[in-house]
């Protein structure tokens, strides 16, 4: 009974995940928990596997071993049918990746129409409400390649919360917006983490980590190095890794 | 003697030229409307087998990249035999080598359409296969990430992007398929040019005729190329 409660408040669970690339180890025994509506921002230097294990929780990398449980349901477990958890696990992507040939509106309701099997007129009310949401309904019919880059990354939010996803996922939603347009999409981010969503970013932006975190991983060499509330993290950080890391990013 | 004869070569007016080589398209006139029906066949032709072609290759194409080895060798060694055999010989062999095997007593049409499906499925799928690669992996990641399935994935955000990137090549392959349809005429389909050999022979003239069919080919050849370009404007706008 206990546990079934505790599993409930669980969103992610990873079990001793490694993954290799080749001979390249990039994660080596990532074991932690992330409970619903928590925002966690993973932190570290480039090259420590951040991408990786984001990328590993909606299998767009399998992992080497390991295992990754979504809402309690192991993902990794063979035979598992990975669109369906995809369904429920949002992406945000450094590089947008809007789809080019389609309207911003058809972007947006494209998931819940061919995935969902939603009806035309409620897909396209659902992403006009979302659209309104990040401030771009006005955009609805134009397409990606007319929109700056901060509109686009608030697009592509629109879009993975079109499937109403349990998670979301953020891979350096900012690095590749120049920076008059990242506080925009921060702002979005901020308000879909109020909303009570569950969030992982892998994020360079450590004030909106400090702000809009509850927990921060700091990842070095393929392990999660540190993992501490916001304000223990960025005040005493414990490791000699992040204290040099800390000192050359903020 | 030979010196005198080039002397009044070289100053005789181009009239004269022309009545030298004796172009007289009355001569053929009765029989223009029997050659222009030709252009009905060279173009039902082309088109069916550039649409089965497009099919079969983009089918092919998907095999190529698939990570399914048994497919990928497939595709490998269909697209190497088709490339590497030239038309005529496999023209021949399935026009003569069906009736022998099947027993069935194929059309030179169908022979046609069949071995230029298979002939251009092999070249398309090449095509179709760069024109996948070449669209950016992050828009597969992103459908992925939604739950997007294979099939939608492939049909609505990879091959638009990918055929958006080829149409030029698309419509070049389309050009060589029309020009080679006049492959079939060796063996008895009546097309175009069939029909151009066919008045010759009756009337004893060939350059008349031949030279129709060889002004018809190339318009039709510009009007393929003008669309295209007007395509492509129009896609280029649209994105």
């Amino acid at each position: 009974m206990v546990k079934a409660e505790t599993d409930k408040a669980v969103a992610i669970q990873v079990d001793r995940l490694y993954k290799s690339f080749g001979s390249l180890k990039v994660l080596r025994e990532i074991t932690t928990e992330i409970r619903r509506g928590e925002v966690v921002a993973i932190i570290g230097p480039s090259g420590c596997g951040k991408s990786t294990f984001l990328r590993c929780l909606n299998l767009l990398e399998m992992p080497t071993s390991g295992k990754v449980y979504i809402d309690g349901e192991e993902i990794t477990a063979p035979n598992v049918d990975v669109m369906k958890i995809r369904q429920n696990v949002g992406m945000v992507f450094q590089h947008f990746h809007l789809f080019p040939h389609m309207t911003v509106l058809k972007n947006v309701m494209y998931a819940p129409l061919t995935v969902k099997k939603m009806p035309k007129a409620q897909a396209s009310q659902k992403a006009l409400d979302l659209l309104k949401r990040v401030g771009l309904e006005e955009k609805a019919d134009v397409f990606p390649s007319r929109l700056s880059g901060g509109q686009k990354q608030r697009v592509a939010i629109a879009r993975a919360l079109a499937m109403e996803p349990d998670v979301m996922l953020f891979d350096e939603p900012t690095s590749a917006l120049d920076p008059e347009m990242v506080k925009e999409v921060l702002d979005v981010m901020k308000q879909v983490s109020e909303s009570g969503m569950t969030m992982a970013i892998v994020t360079h932006e450590m004030g909106f980590a400090r702000e809009v975190a509850d927990r921060i991983f700091f990842l070095d060499g393929g392990k999660i190095a540190e993992d501490a509330p916001p304000d223990e993290f960025f005040s005493s950080p414990k490791s000699d890794r992040a204290q040099q890391f800390l000192e050359k990013v903020l | 003697m030979n010196n005198i004869l080039w002397g009044v070569n070289g100053l005789m007016p181009s009239s004269l030229v022309l009545a030298q080589m004796n172009l007289d398209f009355a001569r053929i006139a009765e029989s223009i409307p029997f050659i222009l029906t030709g252009i009905n066949v060279t173009l039902q032709f082309t088109l069916i087998s550039a649409v089965l072609g497009f099919i079969w290759g983009t089918i092919l194409s998907l095999f190529k990249i698939s990570s399914f080895k048994p497919l990928y060798w497939f595709g490998m060694a269909y697209t190497s035999i088709f490339r590497g055999t030239p038309l005529l010989v496999t023209l021949s062999l399935i026009y003569f080598a069906t009736p022998q095997l099947t027993g069935y007593n194929i059309s030179g049409f169908e022979a046609g359409v069949i071995t230029f499906t298979l002939n251009s499925g092999a070249y398309i799928s090449e095509v179709i296969r760069a024109g996948i690669l070449a669209v950016d992996r992050g828009q597969a990641e992103a459908a992925m990430s939604l739950g997007v399935r294979y099939k939608p994935l492939m049909l609505d955000i990879i091959l638009p992007q990918a055929i958006k990137n080829i149409l030029p090549a698309l419509v070049n392959e389309s050009i060589a398929l029309l020009k080679d349809s006049t492959l079939v005429s060796t063996i008895g389909a009546q097309d175009l040019l069939r029909r151009a050999q066919i008045v010759g022979a009756q009337k004893y003239v060939y350059f008349e005729p031949l030279l129709l069919v060889a002004v018809i080919y190339y318009v039709m050849v510009m009007i393929l190329t003008v669309a295209s370009v007007i395509l492509e404007n129009q896609l280029r706008r649209s994105s």
